[in-house]
């Protein structure tokens, strides 16, 4: 390891560090791989079917065989689009996706960047996945992909709210934005998990994370049925490929931050298991195949209906669980939450 | 000697002044929308050098990623002729022109480093590494400054009112679903069941029997 | 006790006000349109009920609170006082008015509250930071409540040159005030004081953050070179709107400008005098000549908003206590004309029908005798003619601008009153002189008559009697300003 260090010098930070950002974006890449298997198996279960097992034992491969299918495949330019924003939009799709994981950490030393305001630099970057959507939607110069991102926009902004006023209450009780220390208030068994004192906040963070990541049921900035892809209708090939790479790994990020703030991150359920990073792939899991049975399960809601859950149901939800949460750590029983 | 917090500064502050630059150069509406975008985040990286990490995030967050958004939304809808807006410009450069340079020569006279040199304003205090920006300024807000802080959520609140107060209209003829109506429905108010005989005793009518045969 | 319970009890008012504001929001939701009077009286209540707060928690002593944010002095209780009165009286005289015109809202109310509320916290500013919310509030409010009757294409031209214009003033001052901060390193007023005395501060740079902040301020009184909003905004603006805009914020106007001139840079008089000068007299003679070229009431009436701004700031830049208690007197005065003044507007306009020319006066004794007494009293008093209120506010501070040495610009002074009064003494002839184009009889309800006929009264009253307001204010000025 010195050895190594003396070779790169004065560099050796930034070596160190980019070293450590590729130890976190294959793997994760990797996951995003396997997770669109897993959504195609797990829906053909639910479905009665078999999904997909043809390339490899159970469909192991197909995932590469997809990748390596786009990645061979051209690169369609519509002739009247903004040619530099339409490149762009799958890049402000993907960054922000990546540059969230600096901060979450996977257990109490293994985060890349501990910094304090671990939450909100999240908040901010998430907030900055939408526009890979709409520079998309409006580069394209197409009718379906500008209502796409349209919807795609408002949508986001609207749930953004919702998943913010959630975050608040989990600060609230950790009295961090700390991630590392948010989990660490959560320690001693699964009953000191906030999905409990917050549960309706976790409930709407959870359904906001579904909106945000524009999957189903919340799923109308692509709408099949109706504007056809949505925003992402004229890409093609590897542009698209970044695309869907970008909802998968904010599907895995949503999740890992569900599983960090409300369900114990790595802290073990019970006090005599060890704590481990497993603990939180498995809750991470857990949010995943959520995400995935969601899909199978309910109808896309209308345009109108989301708006009204988010603005009219969650927004107000949350105010009122936040005064709740105030109120009860003002009272002899607030150091239920340390 | 420069030191890699100078190089990140004038990086950042020549992309700051490259995008500010092109948001009123940039001769498509969207394109100067997205500038500006850039030079928010930018300037939040700024802040960031300055040790401002709240305020920086927070510039990410509000700015970044709620305001710009929904001017993106709104500049994309616009169909802005933008030559017809430029109908005029060089009329009014000279004088414009004019105007502007003496405003510039007038502050640069009085805001010269001689007023605000480093050698006026004292450095700022080095914080130890525990020091949280972010809980420094909740403290400051919700005690010495909550009189401002209150006044300036009732501004909001004041922006809500009004362009609720300016906006809204109650149309006759807009649609509006209750939802819990529509969950309190019952079976009986949508279905009849009727209970009819399996088979019709048809009776061909001419018409019927001719159009077949057409 | 907790601190913060001083501090609250320091801001009762405001607490108050806020409170009401809110529960009038939320109540009006389940009030039948039928029973919006109850809104009314709600907001009605909310100014009887702060005014006697006021007056319950008044000292004459200068109190500080929220870490020296706010202020409560005799100045800032009477210049509330004086707001809560003038906001109840433009509710009386504007609920006809906006009943006809399908503005008979809650918002309505809220709006009036909430700019109230921003005029009382500019009233008991003691930190730029605090000054400039108060007037971010106040003027929120007002753009909105001018851009409230939708429909109306004038209205929302003239609330969007309203807006313009007041957002770059806004930033004007703002740019002003951060210059100051800079220089001397406080938001504080009276830190900001201590600084310049201490000598510290850069001399020029305190002179560009002058510049700017005098700009600001003479943009919200409407003062030339600044006055070009004036104009559109009370001819565009409904008329209980105009109403509104132009009398109670000038009240919150003036104790800015004591805040930030007189407590606050009391040590640049010699600087800001000038300005003010230029101001002053540039405003008399923009108000006085070009409202004589006008035939609009209301844009007749703004023209001579223009040059009583103008008069007022003779107080000011005397720089002497008795020219702030000239001015404060002249404020008042100037309010309560004003609000008289387009009272009687807003009683001859009806459903479809605007009374804002000045035809629509023609005959106004025949149709009724009474009115137009009261017209021709409040008239009288915008002329300065005694034994009118309005006489004896331009006599005082053209009194004080003589006493501080200002011989010349007294003798102009006069002059262009004199010229000024020529449109006025016009509506007066038109009155009494000509004969009526319009027969509708003349409806109002009690309350406005009522409030409209002590209004009037008041000019002649408080003209032969000024004693005591004056008094009311030399107590509040020499209070809280040394």
């Amino acid at each position: 390891m010195d050895a190594i260090q003396q070779m790169f010098g004065p560099f050796w930070p930034l070596v160190w560090s980019l070293a450590k950002i590729v130890a976190i974006v294959a793997p994760l890449m990797g996951a995003v791989a396997y997770l669109t298997l897993a959504e195609r198996k797990v829906i053909g279960y639910m479905q009665v079917r078999i999904g997909p097992n043809r390339v490899g034992y159970y469909g192991l491969l197909q995932p590469l065989a997809d990748g390596l299918k786009l990645l061979f495949k051209e690169i369609i330019m519509p002739t009247a689009a903004s040619k530099k924003l339409f490149l762009l939009g799958p890049i402000l799709a993907i960054a922000p996706a990546l540059a969230a994981w600096a901060v979450v950490p996977f257990s109490s030393s293994l985060v890349l960047a501990n910094v304090d305001a671990s939450l909100l630099y999240i908040m901010a970057v998430t907030s900055m996945g939408v526009y890979g959507v709409i520079v998309a939607g409006w580069a394209s110069n197409s009718k379906y992909a500008f209502l796409g991102s349209l919807r795609s926009a408002a949508q986001i902004v609207s749930y953004e709210i919702a998943m913010g006023f959630a975050l608040v209450g989990v600060l609230m009780s950790a009295n961090s934005l700390n991630l590392v220390k948010i989990v660490e208030a959560q320690s001693g068994g699964f009953w000191q998990w906030y999905f409990i004192p917050l549960l309706p906040l976790f409930i709407v963070y959870l359904i906001s994370g579904v909106a945000e990541t524009n999957r189903a049921p919340f799923d109308v900035a692509e709408g099949e049925s109706e504007i056809v892809a949505g925003f992402h209708v004229e890409y093609s090939g590897m542009a698209f490929a970044v695309f869907f790479l970008a909802e998968y790994a904010n599907m895995i990020l949503i999740s890992a931050l569900t599983s960090i703030m409300f369900l114990g991150g790595w802290l073990s359920p019970f006090p005599f298991l060890p704590d481990s990073a497993l603990w939180l792939f498995a809750k991470m899991a857990f949010v995943l195949f959520l995400f995935l049975w969601f899909r199978a399960t309910f109808p896309r809601y209308r345009y109108d209906q989301i708006m009204r859950l988010g603005w009219k149901v969650f927004i107000p939800v949350t105010l009122v669980w936040i005064i709740v949460i105030g109120a009860f750590m003002q009272t002899p029983l607030a150091y239920l939450f340390h | 000697m420069l030191n890699i917090q100078d190089i990140v500064f004038y990086i950042l502050a020549a992309i700051v002044l490259f995008a500010g630059l092109r948001v009123i150069t940039a001769r498509n509406p969207v394109h100067a929308a997205l500038y500006l975008v850039l030079a928010f985040f930018t300037a939040a990286g700024i802040w960031m050098l300055l040790e401002a990490e709240f305020l920086a995030i927070a510039l990410v967050l509000v700015y970044v990623g709620a305001v710009m958004v929904l001017f993106l939304f709104v500049v994309m809808m616009l169909d802005i002729n933008l030559d017809k807006l430029r109908e005029g410009f060089w009329d009014y450069a000279p004088l414009a022109g004019f105007v502007g340079i003496l405003m510039a020569a007038e502050m640069a006279m009085v805001l010269g480093s001689k007023h605000f040199g480093p050698e006026r304003v004292p450095a700022p205090p080095v914080h130890s590494a525990d020091y949280s920006n972010t809980a420094e300024l909740g403290r400051l807000l919700y005690t010495d400054y909550v009189y401002p802080f209150e006044l300036a959520a009732v501004v909001l609140l004041v922006a809500i009112v009004a362009a609720i107060a300016l906006t809204m209209r109650r149309r006759k003829d807009s649609k509006y679903i209750d939802p819990a109506q529509q969950v309190r429905v019952k079976r009986n108010d949508r279905l009849k069941i009727v209970s009819m005989p399996a088979e019709k005793e048809s009776v061909e009518t001419p018409a019927e029997s001719q159009g077949e045969q057409a | 006790m907790n601190p913060i319970f001083n501090d609250i009890y320091a801001a009762l008012p405001e607490v108050f006000v806020l409170t009401m504001a809110m529960v009038i929001l939320l109540g009006d939701l389940f009030i039948q349109e039928r029973y919006r009077f109850v809104t009314y009286v709600m907001a009605q209540v909310t100014l009887l009920g702060a005014a006697m707060i006021t007056i319950a928690t008044h000292t004459s002593a200068v109190g500080y609170a929220f870490n020296g944010l706010f202020v409560d002095d005799p100045l800032s209780d009477l210049l509330k006082l004086m707001t809560y009165l003038a906001v109840s009286v433009v509710l009386v005289y504007s609920r006809g008015y906006i009943t006809a015109r399908g503005m008979y809202r809650g918002e309505f109310y809220v709006l009036v509250l909430m700019a109230m509320l921003g005029m009382m916290v500019m009233i008991s500013g003691q930190n730029l930071l605090t000054i400039y919310m108060g007037l971010e509030l106040l003027s929120l409010c007002l753009y909105s409540l001018v851009a409230l009757d939708r429909d109306n294409a004038r209205a929302t031209e003239a609330a969007m040159k309203y807006f313009v214009l007041g957002a770059l003033a806004s930033g004007m001052l703002l740019y002003g005030m951060s210059m100051l901060y800079g220089m001397s390193g406080s938001l504080d007023v009276s830190q900001i004081s201590n600084a310049i005395l201490n000598g510290s501060p850069d001399h020029a740079v305190l002179i560009l953050g002058l510049v700017f902040v005098v700009a600001g301020i003479a943009f919200k009184f409407g003062a030339a070179p600044f006055q070009m909003w004036i104009p559109d905004v009370y001819h565009g603006a409904p008329t209980s709107m105009t109403l509104f805009v132009g009398s109670a914020p000038k009240l919150a106007a003036y104790a800015m400008t004591i805040r930030l001139l007189v407590q606050g840079l009391q040590n640049m008089v010699h600087d800001w005098q000038g300005m003010l000068i230029i101001m002053a007299v540039l405003s008399i003679i923009i108000g006085n000549i070009t409202a004589i070229a006008q035939t609009n009431l209301k844009r007749m009436l703004a023209y001579s908003t223009i040059s009583h701004v103008g008069f007022l700031l003779f107080g000011f830049f005397s720089g002497t206590l008795n020219g702030f208690i000239a001015s404060m007197f002249y404020v008042a005065s100037y309010v309560l004309m004003t609000l008289g003044g387009f009272g009687i507007i807003l009683l001859l306009s009806r459903k479809g029908f605007e009374a804002e020319n000045l035809d629509d006066l023609k005959g106004l004794n025949n149709r009724s005798p009474w009115y137009a007494f009261l017209m021709m009293l409040l008239m009288f008093s915008m002329a300065g003619v005694p034994p009118t209120i309005g006489f004896y506010a331009k006599f005082a501070v053209l009194q004080a601008a003589l006493q501080a040495g200002y011989v010349w610009l007294t003798v102009f002074a006069v002059l262009l009153a004199v010229t000024g009064a020529f449109y006025y003494l016009r509506i007066v002839k038109l009155m009494y002189f000509d004969e009526a184009e319009d027969h509708h009889a003349i409806r109002t309800s009690p309350d406005m008559a009522l409030v409209l006929g002590v209004n009037g009264l008041a000019m002649l009253v408080l003209g032969i009697f000024p004693q005591r307001l004056m008094e009311l204010c030399a107590y509040a000025v020499l209070h809280s300003v040394q």
